[in-house]
C-alpha cells in the first residue's frame, strides 16, 4: 500500500500508540483526584503539556488540550465571539479556509456577526492589503489558517503579524492543523499569534487528540463549561492517554522534521517533474517555500477527481479529492473555486498528500501507475 | 553574535577592607558550583574583576547561570579578538550594527593595558568610531548618554570588546554571612525571606515542621522542591524536617483555644532555637511580616520570642504583601508555593487566635504540656536531607514518564 493522503489523516506511530496503551492500562486515575493515584495522573498531564510547550518554545500555561483540530477552531472563534461581543461582532476569515473554521464563522453569522471573508490570488493566497481594509474598529477577530488543506499554500502569516501589531486588540487565530512538522514553527509562533489550534492525528497521535495555544493575557470564553479542568476554560476530564501520546507523537515527528521535509520535497520533486510534462496536468502547488513541503495538489483535465482516486485505489494507492473531510458533499474543492480556477478543472483535481514515512521508491511506483492511468484516460477523453 | 568570555564586576564586596580577600575567593567557589555544569568553562577570580572564559559553552545558558549569584553586581559578555586593527574594526562594527535601532547614538571606550600596542586610547578610539560611524548608515556619536557603548580593552593575552551591561543579583556572596537556620512552611513568605537571607551571604540550613498525617507527603515534598528552587542561589542546601504530629496534638488537647496558635509557635521556635544552637548556626530567619496575620503582631512576636535569646531575624518584617508576592514571582518560588496542600500552619488553625496574646499567660499555658519531653523527642527523629539545585520532588515519577513521552 502507498499512502499519500497524509492531510486526512496519519498512522498512529507504534511508539505512540505503546505511550496510549501503558497510560489507559497503569496511569488511569483521574488527574483531578486528590490522591496520589490521581496525582500521579496530574503530574503525567502536567508533563505531557510541558514537553509539548518546551518543543514549541512556548510557556507550559498557554497549552490548552482538545479534542482535536474542529475543536480548537469552534473554540477560538467562538470563544472570541462571545468573549468580545460587547467590543465588537466583525470577525475577519479568508475564503479558503477548513470547514471548522467556515461553518463557525457562518453560524456566527446567523447570530448576528458580520463576517469578511478575504480573496485569494491565482496561488490560493490571501493579500496584507486586502486584509487591511477590512479591518474595522469593531473587528476582535482575525483568523487564518497556516497551511491550506487543499493546496498547500503558506498564507503569509508574518505579514499579517506585523500588521496587526498595529491593532493590539483584536484577537489573531491560527488554523495550524497543516502546519505541525512542516518547518514553519518560527512562522506560526510569531510574536503577535495569540491562538493556534492544532490537531493530533495529523501528526500521528491518536484521534480525538488536540491543543490550543493561548498566548498569555489572552481570554476566550469556554464553550464547555463543567467540573473545571484546564484551568476552567474547557471541562471535561482530562484524555490523558491521548495526551500523552500526543506529547510523544509531537517529539518524535519534530525529532525527524529536518529529514522528513527534505524527502518530502524530493518526493514532491519527483512526481512535478513527471506530471508536468504531460498536456492535461494542471498543477497549483509549488515546490517551495511559499508552499508546505507534503500537499501537492493537480487536476487531470477531462477526468473527474473521484475517477482518478478510485482508479489509484486499484492499485493501493491511495491519494484524496481536495479535502477529505468535504470529499463526500458536492461542496468540492472551496480553494480552487476560490482561486478562480473553472469548474470543469477544479472537479478535476486530486490531492497528494505525503508524509515522514514516505519514500522515493514509493514516488517512482506511483508514477509508474500514474503512466498507465493517464493512458487509459487519455484514450476515454 | 557568540560571546567567548564573560567579564563579572564584583558588587559592593569591593568595599570591605581587609575581608576583601575572603569574599573574592568564596564568590569564585560560588561561581565555579554554579557553573560546574559546563566543564569547559575556566573561571578567574581576580582583585578587581571574575573572568569567565566560555571555552564553547552556550554564553546565553551560562549569563543565566551567572545571574542567580550572589556578589556579582553587573556582567560585560565580550568577545576576544586577535590585537590587530583590522580584526578590531570588525569586530566592533557587528556589534553596534546587532545593537542599532534607528536614531541610536553611540561612543567607544578603550582602555589599552598593553602600552607596546601600535595605538594610543584615543587613536584606537577614533578609528574605531569612524569605522563605525561609516558602517551603521543613521548612527551619530553620543560621548555622554550613548545608547551603545562599545568598550575595547587591549590587554597582553588580547582584544576584549563588549557593549552589553547585564545586571546580575548583587547582594554578597552566600557564605561570606555565616550560617542560620530557615523556618520554611512552603508559603509565599519564607521563601522569599529565604532569597533576601542569602543575598546578604547567609548560608541556609532548612528546618520544615511536618505533622503526618494531617499533612500530606505532597506538603513535604513542596517543601522540599521550594529548597531546590532556593538552592540554585546558593549551592546545597541541608533540609532538616521536624515531626511536629505529637506536639500539635498535645497542644491541642491541653491548651485553651485562643493560645493554640501562640504556644505552638513557641514550641516550633524552641525548636529551631535548639537545632540552629547545635549546628552552630548564628541565628533564625523567618518569612514573618508585621501585621499580616494573627501570628505578626507585635504582641505575638514579643510572645513568641520570648521562648529564646537566639537572633530572630524576620527580612519581610516591613514589606507588604504584594512587594513580597513579586519578588517570589522574580525568584520562581510563587507558583510552587501556591499549590494547595495543607501545611502544618493551616491545619490547626483556631477559629479565632489570640491577636494579642499576653505573655504571662503564654508562659502559663505552655506549662500545661512536657515542653522538654516533646522537643526532646521531635529532635531526636529530626531526617536531614542534602537539597541539590534543581532537584525535583514534585514530580518524582518524571524519569518512569521520560519513558512514556
Amino acid at each position: 500500500m502507498i499512502y499519500f493522503d497524509n492531510s486526512a489523516t496519519t498512522q498512529i506511530l507504534p511508539g505512540v500508540l505503546d505511550t496510549y496503551n501503558k497510560v489507559s492500562q497503569q496511569i488511569w486515575g483521574n488527574p483531578s483526584s486528590l490522591h496520589n493515584f490521581g496525582e500521579q495522573a496530574f503530574n503525567l498531564l502536567e508533563q505531557s503539556r510541558k514537553q509539548i510547550a518546551d518543543l514549541l518554545h512556548v510557556h507550559a500555561d498557554e497549552i490548552y488540550f482538545t479534542s482535536g483540530g474542529t475543536e480548537g477552531d469552534n473554540w477560538v472563534i467562538k470563544g472570541t465571539a462571545i468573549e468580545k461581543r460587547e467590543y465588537g461582532k466583525h470577525l475577519i476569515t479568508t475564503s479558503v479556509e477548513h470547514a471548522a473554521v467556515r461553518n463557525s464563522m457562518e453560524q456566527l453569522k446567523r447570530l448576528g456577526y458580520e463576517i469578511t471573508y478575504l480573496p485569494v490570488d491565482d496561488q490560493g493566497r490571501i493579500s496584507v492589503a486586502d486584509l487591511k481594509a477590512a479591518i474595522r474598529p469593531d473587528t476582535t477577530l482575525v483568523s487564518i489558517m497556516a497551511v491550506n488543506n487543499e493546496i498547500g499554500t503558506i498564507q503569509p502569516i508574518k505579514e499579517a503579524a506585523e500588521l496587526l501589531k498595529g491593532y493590539p486588540k483584536i484577537h489573531f487565530h491560527i488554523d495550524a492543523v497543516q502546519g505541525l512538522g512542516k518547518g514553519i514553527q518560527d512562522l506560526i509562533f510569531n510574536d503577535r499569534v495569540d491562538f493556534v489550534a492544532f490537531s493530533g492525528h495529523k501528526f500521528h497521535a491518536p484521534r480525538g487528540t488536540g491543543f490550543i495555544y493561548g498566548r498569555r493575557g489572552r481570554r476566550i470564553a469556554p464553550l464547555m463549561n463543567g467540573g473545571g479542568q484546564e484551568k476552567n476554560q474547557r471541562s471535561g476530564t482530562e484524555n490523558l492517554p491521548g495526551i500523552a501520546a500526543m506529547a510523544k507523537a509531537i517529539r518524535l515527528v519534530l525529532d525527524k522534521e529536518p529529514a522528513a521535509i527534505s524527502e518530502e520535497c524530493q518526493i514532491k520533486q519527483l512526481i512535478i517533474d513527471h506530471i508536468a510534462q504531460f498536456d492535461k496536468v494542471v498543477i497549483f502547488s509549488k515546490n517551495d517555500a511559499t508552499f508546505a513541503p507534503h500537499i501537492l495538489c493537480f487536476a487531470i483535465k477531462g477526468v473527474r477527481g473521484e475517477t482518478i482516486v478510485h482508479a489509484f485505489e486499484k492499485y493501493h494507492i491511495y491519494i484524496s479529492t481536495t479535502s477529505a473531510c468535504s470529499s463526500k458533499d458536492h461542496d468540492e474543492a472551496g480553494t480552487l473555486n476560490a482561486m478562480k480556477v473553472p469548474e470543469n478543472i477544479a472537479t478535476s483535481a486530486v490531492r497528494i498528500s505525503l508524509g515522514d514515512q514516505n519514500t522515493l521508491d514509493e514516488a517512482k511506483e506511483f508514477i509508474k501507475v500514474f503512466d498507465q492511468l493517464y493512458e487509459e484516460f487519455d484514450k476515454l477523453s | 553574535m557568540h560571546y567567548t568570555e564573560i567579564m563579572v564586576r564584583y558588587g559592593e564586596l569591593s568595599t570591605k577592607g581587609k575581608n576583601r580577600q575572603d569574599f573574592i575567593r568564596q564568590l569564585g567557589r560560588n561561581v565555579r558550583a554554579v557553573l560546574h555544569q559546563f566543564p569547559a568553562v575556566k573561571v578567574h577570580a581576580q582583585r578587581d574583576r571574575l573572568h569567565v572564559s566560555l571555552n564553547g559553552e552556550d554564553d546565553k545558558r551560562v549569563i543565566k547561570a551567572l545571574q542567580g549569584v550572589f556578589g556579582i553586581e553587573t556582567l560585560y559578555p565580550s568577545i576576544r579578538v586577535e590585537k590587530d586593527m583590522a580584526t578590531i574594526k570588525k569586530t566592533a562594527l557587528e556589534m553596534a550594527t546587532e545593537q542599532y535601532h534607528d536614531g541610536d547614538t553611540f561612543k567607544i571606550n578603550t582602555r589599552r593595558q598593553d602600552k607596546h600596542f601600535e595605538y594610543h586610547t584615543n587613536q584606537i578610539n577614533n578609528m574605531l568610531g569612524d569605522y563605525v560611524l561609516e558602517g551603521v548608515p543613521g548612527i551619530t556619536v553620543d560621548v555622554k548618554h550613548p545608547d551603545i557603548a562599545i568598550r575595547v580593552e587591549i590587554r597582553m593575552n588580547g582584544a576584549f570588546l563588549s557593549s552589553e551591561t547585564i545586571h546580575g543579583a548583587g547582594g554578597l556572596p552566600v557564605g561570606t554571612g555565616g550560617r542560620a537556620t530557615m523556618m520554611l512552611s512552603g508559603g509565599i513568605d519564607s521563601p522569599v525571606a529565604t532569597y533576601l537571607a542569602m543575598k546578604r551571604g547567609v548560608k541556609i540550613d532548612m528546618i520544615h515542621f511536618y505533622s503526618p498525617p494531617y499533612t500530606s507527603e505532597q506538603a513535604l515534598n513542596k517543601a522540599k522542591q521550594l529548597t531546590s528552587v532556593l538552592a540554585q542561589y546558593s549551592g546545597n542546601i541541608q533540609f532538616i524536617q521536624v515531626p511536629f504530629t505529637e506536639i500539635q496534638e498535645t497542644i491541642k488537647e491541653k491548651v485553651p483555644e485562643g493560645y493554640l496558635m501562640t504556644i505552638q509557635r513557641r514550641m516550633m521556635l524552641r525548636i529551631a532555637a535548639q537545632i540552629t544552637e547545635s549546628r552552630h548556626c548564628g541565628g533564625v530567619f523567618t518569612g514573618e511580616a508585621l501585621g499580616q496575620v494573627a501570628s505578626q503582631t507585635l504582641e505575638s512576636m514579643r510572645a513568641i520570642n520570648d521562648v529564646t535569646t537566639m537572633p530572630v531575624l524576620r527580612p519581610l518584617v516591613s514589606m507588604d504583601k504584594t512587594e513580597i508576592i513579586k519578588i517570589s514571582k522574580d525568584i520562581a518560588t510563587y507558583d510552587l508555593s501556591i499549590l494547595p496542600y495543607e501545611d502544618c500552619c493551616t491545619i490547626f488553625t483556631p477559629p479565632a487566635p489570640k491577636t494579642r496574646p499576653n505573655l504571662e499567660r503564654s508562659r502559663q499555658f505552655e506549662g500545661y504540656i512536657d515542653v522538654e519531653g516533646l522537643m526532646k523527642k521531635a529532635i531526636d527523629h529530626i531526617q536531614i536531607t542534602d537539597i541539590k539545585p534543581g532537584e525535583d520532588f514534585l514530580n518524582q515519577d518524571v524519569d518512569a514518564f521520560a519513558e512514556l513521552l
